[in-house]
Parts: structure tokens; sequence; C-alpha cells
């Protein structure tokens, strides 16, 4: 199989949707129709790939770690979105929703963010665009990942704190719609994630594709054809749909690695909020429980819809690792190969790391989707 | 017959409908009132005593713990409810077990609905004695399924209208909407403004030529004499966040009822 298109109602068989206030729809409407436009026409590609290539460093190269495939016994590769302007894969979104928001006529961006990543990505895009950015971010997140938050600062763009609920990405995200809301007129909301009403989960695979793609194409060069193996931590799910879809049509197992506490495939019902009917943690009564994940950028209860269509087809497979076996993987990485990631894709080497038995002798290609400096402040305290 | 075309002649209205034409029919000005359902021990009180103050239909809102449609005022009194332990089950409960005085609409995020599952949800709600429901998160294109299960059980679905929609559009939420339709006033969430949006008046007068349904105005309406502004072309307005703080602030029944009086007084001077 290959990814496909999600109906003209936005399913990804049962799951997606555009479950919006009214006030949104109407926008909802107009991006589906402005991407499908913009997607087709070959001077808005040439623009985002001459940015993804010149400003972003496109393509991130594919790196075999000789180092840890003898310690672990598998023969295991790297994705190197943490080489990309920025940090990490978001700004493959990023840019292209920003000239998109710019063919559209709209003059201010708006983002959730969680790590931070996200939300960097988008003040960038705001910068090199000329666009106004205002970023929201949960006050315990703004803590952990102080960094990022200074970065946002520099780029001229305005960070609002979260202080509802779990404080985290998932109040991120209610603030973001709730100001989206009010200035839908001029704003863009430039999601960051695989989420959301339809059509987000569809339009943000697609900006990835990019990395999946090359992902592919490396694999043949240095493996002479796809791996066993693809492994990828999931969030909302847009680095891992990003590199699942370069190998949806393969025979290669795919695996997303969600945090223990923020498992919304592996321990979720479908649920409804934030636009999508998608696997969610919540109670019996159906309100959203909150995550709890040592990496800001995954401590989210949802999912993006695809994946939970992909996990019900049993195409791609969602497995659950501890917050002791990041921080054990993050140090892997960075002694065996001199590599610092992000605390998230830490958590697809966490599950490396743990099933090696079963992946001996098997090619795996780890998306790296981040860098890990914005997690070395929050690191120091963990690691003492 | 009415502009509404020929769909008004057929269609069964409901309750929460009945009692507004009733309001429209003698000249008057239709007041629904939002109460947080669960929001400290007295809600139910409450919820009577702005009936007999004069809201001619009661929204109960079940808490959600991700309301997006909602400003601060509302989020806090929903965290304040769902901390105390109110869940979906003892909300509509209470309701049974009660007599509020005029009908009852529910209003809740889709989530709650879809987790007990449609016709479980849409049946709770008859057998607790409420008429009408409210899920601001589901918009036309969803609601199918949702408006199938409802009328079957005889419950009235209130749809939102918002400045943002087309002329076509809000045509075809009137003919979806039933109970009535709620013009959503302003471009934000919920919660008490300083001025009435000009987006308030302006809702209302592109509804009103297209529907006999009737239409009322809603989020951002805050003040007396805010909602006689906002009920001048259309049929009367939703009061939430304003009567919602007065629960916060520990006004009361008394307190809550008072403000809804000086709301019927304002309506019933004009
Ligand atoms: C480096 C990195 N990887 C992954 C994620 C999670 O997002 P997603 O699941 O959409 O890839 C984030 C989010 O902040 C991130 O910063």
């Amino acid at each position: 199989m290959t990814l496909q298109e999600p109906t003209s109602e936005g399913r990804f068989g049962n799951f997606g949707g555009r479950f919006v206030p009214e006030t949104l729809m109407p926008a909802v409407l107009e991006l589906e129709s402005a991407f499908r436009e913009a997607w087709a026409d070959p001077s808005f590609r040439a623009d985002l790939d001459a940015l993804l290539a010149d400003y972003a460093g496109r393509p991130s190269p594919m790196t075999e770690c000789h180092n840890l495939s003898e310690e672990l016994g598998c023969r295991l590769l790297l994705k190197r979105e943490d080489l990309n302007h920025t940090g990490s894969h978001k700004i493959n979104n990023v840019l292209g929703q920003a000239l998109l928001a710019q063919r559209m006529g709209k003059t201010r961006l708006l983002a959730e963010t969680g790590a931070g990543q996200h939300g960097v990505a988008s003040a960038t895009a705001a910068a090199l665009l000329g666009m106004e950015c205002c970023v929201y971010m949960g006050e315990v997140d703004v803590e952990r990942q102080e960094l990022n938050v200074f970065r946002m600062h520099l780029l001229g763009a305005e960070v609002r704190t979260a202080l509802s609920g779990s404080r985290t990405l998932k109040d991120a995200v209610n603030e973001a719609m709730r100001d989206w809301v009010a200035t839908v007129t001029e704003s863009h909301y430039c999601l960051g994630s695989v989420m959301g009403p339809h059509p987000y989960p569809w339009m943000v695979r697609t900006f990835h594709e990019v990395l999946g793609k090359e992902a592919r194409a490396q694999s043949e060069a240095l493996l002479g054809g796809p791996p066993d193996v693809v492994v990828a931590c999931v969030g909302g799910g847009s680095n891992a749909i990003g590199i699942f879809s370069g190998f949806a049509d393969a025979a290669t197992e795919l695996v997303g690695v969600e945090p223990a506490g923020g498992a919304a495939v592996g321990r979720g019902l479908p649920g409804v909020v934030h636009g999508m009917d998608s696997f969610l943690m919540q109670d019996e009564f159906g309100q959203v429980l909150e995550a709890q994940s040592i990496s800001a950028g995954l401590d989210y209860p949802g999912v993006g819809p695809e994946h939970s269509h992909l996990a019900s087809i049993g195409r791609a497979r969602y497995e659950a690792v501890n917050d002791d076996e990041v921080v054990e993987a993050f140090r892997m990485l960075s002694r065996s190969e001199g590599i610092i990631p992000a605390l998230e894709p830490a958590h697809a080497l966490a599950w490396v790391s743990r099933e090696r038995a079963a992946l001996a002798g098997k090619s795996v290609v780890v998306n790296l989707s981040g860098r890990g400096d914005k997690d070395v402040a929050q690191m120091m305290d963990v690691l003492g | 017959m009415s502009a509404g075309g020929l769909d008004d002649g057929l269609r069964a209205t409901g309750r929460v409908e009945n009692a507004l034409r009733a309001r429209r029919d003698i000249g008057g000005k239709c007041l629904v009132v939002y109460v947080t359902g669960g929001l400290g021990d007295d809600w139910l009180e409450t919820a009577r005593a702005v009936a007999d103050a004069g809201a001619d239909v009661v929204e109960i809102g079940i808490p959600f713990s991700d309301p997006v449609m909602d400003g601060p005022t509302i989020q806090a009194a929903n965290d304040a409810a769902l901390n105390s332990g109110a869940t979906p089950v003892t909300i509509l409960n209470a309701l049974r077990d009660s007599d509020v005085g005029v009908p009852l609409v529910v209003m809740t995020y889709y989530n709650i609905a879809f987790r007990m599952g449609l016709e479980r949800f849409a049946e709770s709600l008859a057998a607790a004695g409420v008429s009408g429901c409210i899920l601001p998160d589901l918009p036309l294109e969803e609601s199918s399924a949702w408006i199938e299960v409802a009328t079957d059980s005889g419950v009235e679905t209130i749809l939102l209208a918002a400045p943002t929609a087309s002329d076509e559009r809000l045509q075809r939420i009137c003919e979806r909407t039933r109970g009535f339709v709620y013009g959503v006033g302003l471009l934000g969430v919920t919660g008490v403004r300083a001025e009435l949006a000009s987006s308030a008046i302006e809702i209302a007068s592109r509804l009103k030529p297209i529907t006999d349904v009737p239409v009322l105005v809603g989020v951002g309406v805050g003040t007396p004499g805010q909602a006689v502004e906002a009920s001048q072309y259309g049929d009367g307005v939703v009061v939430g966040s304003a009567v919602v703080q007065r629960m916060l602030d520990q006004a009361g029944p008394e307190g809550v009822a008072e403000l809804v009086a000086d709301f019927r007084n304002a309506l019933d001077a004009r």
C-alpha cells in the first residue's frame, strides 16, 4: 500500500473528520481548497523546494551508526532530521504552511508548541516571510524548554503561556484554537503535527513526505533496498508519518513509539478532541486525561487520525517506552555516536535498544527527528 | 407562508422551539440562560431560580475538560465542576429528579456524547427531561449522525451560525437546526465584553430574513443593555458567562436570579 488521501470528509478509515466550531468551518474548507490548488501549482512547489534546499538544508543525510550497530546487534541507520535548520523535522511542514498562508493573504501565523521546536520553526518562517507570529506554549513546557522560548523571542515571535489544564501541549492547542476562533480573518493556524481537523493531518503529512522519499532513496543506496524496520517517535505523529510514507509500499515493518504516559494508540479509545476523531486517552465519561512524559514534544493524550487508522488495519504498530529507558537512550546515542538526540526521538532509540534481541541481524532506520540542544538544561537536572 | 420556506410548514416543533415561539408571539424577546451543571452544591436550585426569574429556556452545561469555544469564566466553571466530581451521569440524574419549570437544553462538547454512545446519550437526555442539545464543536458537516439519533429521541439539536458563514451556509444551518438558531455574536469564545460587537447585530439581521425558527444571539452578550441591543433584529439572546461569573462569585440562587431578572426586565421594557 501507499498512504492514501483521506475521503472528502477527511477520514482515514474511521478516523479523522473536522470537529471544529462553526466559526472555523469556513476557514477549514478554504484551507483545504487553497492547499489543493497550491500543491498542484508548479510555482508553489518550486518555491517550497527552494526553501527546503537552500534555507532548511535538505536533503538531510542518513547516517549509519557503526558503533551502536555493533553494540545492539542490528544494522542501525539514522535519518538526520536533527541537522535541518532549526533542529528538527518541524521546519518541513512550517515552510509549506507559511508559504500557503502568505498565498492566502494571511498576515499572522498562530502556532502551538510542546518542545518548542514547532514554535521555533514557526517563528523562523514568520521572520523570513515578514509575518507576525504568536506561539502558545504550556507553562510546564515554558519552564522545561526555556532555551526554545528564548529562541522564539529572538526570532521576533510572541510566546503566550497556556495556564489551563495540564499546562502542556494539549492546553497550548486549546489556547491556539481559541485565538484562531477570534482572529480567523487574519490568522493562519500553523498546526504542528498530523492532527487537528481535516485538511491538517493530510496536509502536514504531505509536507513531511519529502523526508520519507529521501529516506527511501538513501536506504536503497546504503542497504540496497528498504530496511527491515522503520522506527519513529509519535507525539501527534508528524515525523513518524513522514518517514512511514516512504516505506508504506515496502515489506518494511513500521513502528511508532509513544511515551508510556502519553500512549494514545496503546492506551486510548476513540474520541473527539482538537478537531479530530482518533485514539485518545480519556476517562469513562470522555474527559481527556493529562499525559505525562519527560519529553514535552510527546506529552500529548491524543494522536493524529492516520496513525489510529494504520494501527487499526495493522499496517503499523505502536509501542511504548518509559522515561527511564528514554534517558538511557539519550545517553547511549550521545556516547556511542557523538550525536545528542532530542528526547522525542530518544523514544525510538529506546525501543530499538530494548528490543535488540528481536531486532538482531535486521536493518533498522530510526527517524532522528531532532537534536538535543533544547533538552540539555533539563537533562542536567535529571542526570545530576 | 413564512420566509423560511416550505420546510417550516412540515417540521414538528419541540418544547424549546414552542416556548420561544410563545414568547415571540406575544411580542416579547426570548431569554436563554446558561448554567454550568455541577458547579457548587446549589446549581440545580440556581437553574430553578433562573427559570423563575424569567428565562424562557435554561441551558445546562455538562463540563468538558477541553472546552475550546469557552473563555476564562466558563473554563473556570468547568474545572470547578469537574474537580468536585461532576459527570454527565450525575448531572443528568439530578435533572431527571427535578423540575426546573421551563424547557431545558444541554450544552456540552461532542466527546461527551461520543464516549457515552450517541444513542445512549440522546436517550439519557430525553429520560432526564432535557429537550434540546448544543454541541459547539459539531459543525454542520459532522452533525448528521447525531441529529438522526437526537431526533429519534425527540431531542432538538440547536445549531450555531457564525459570522464567518456564507449566506448559503446560513441557509443550510437554518434548515437543519431545531429549537432555535444560535447566532454567534462575535469572532471569539464565550465571555463578557465591554461592548457588544457589531457582528452580533449583523448575524441576527442576516438570519432573520431566511428563517422562521427563533433567532437568538449568544457569545459576548453580557449585560442587560447588550441584550436589548442584540435582540433588536433577532428574537432574543443567550446569556452565559455573566451568569456563570455570579455563580463563581458564590452569589447563590437569589443573587443569580437577580441578574437574570435584570435581563428579563430590560428585554421587556425595551
Ligand atoms: C524533535 C521532535 N520530534 C518529535 C516531536 C513530536 O511531534 P510529531 O509526533 O508530530 O513528530 C517533536 C515535537 O515537538 C519534536 O520536537
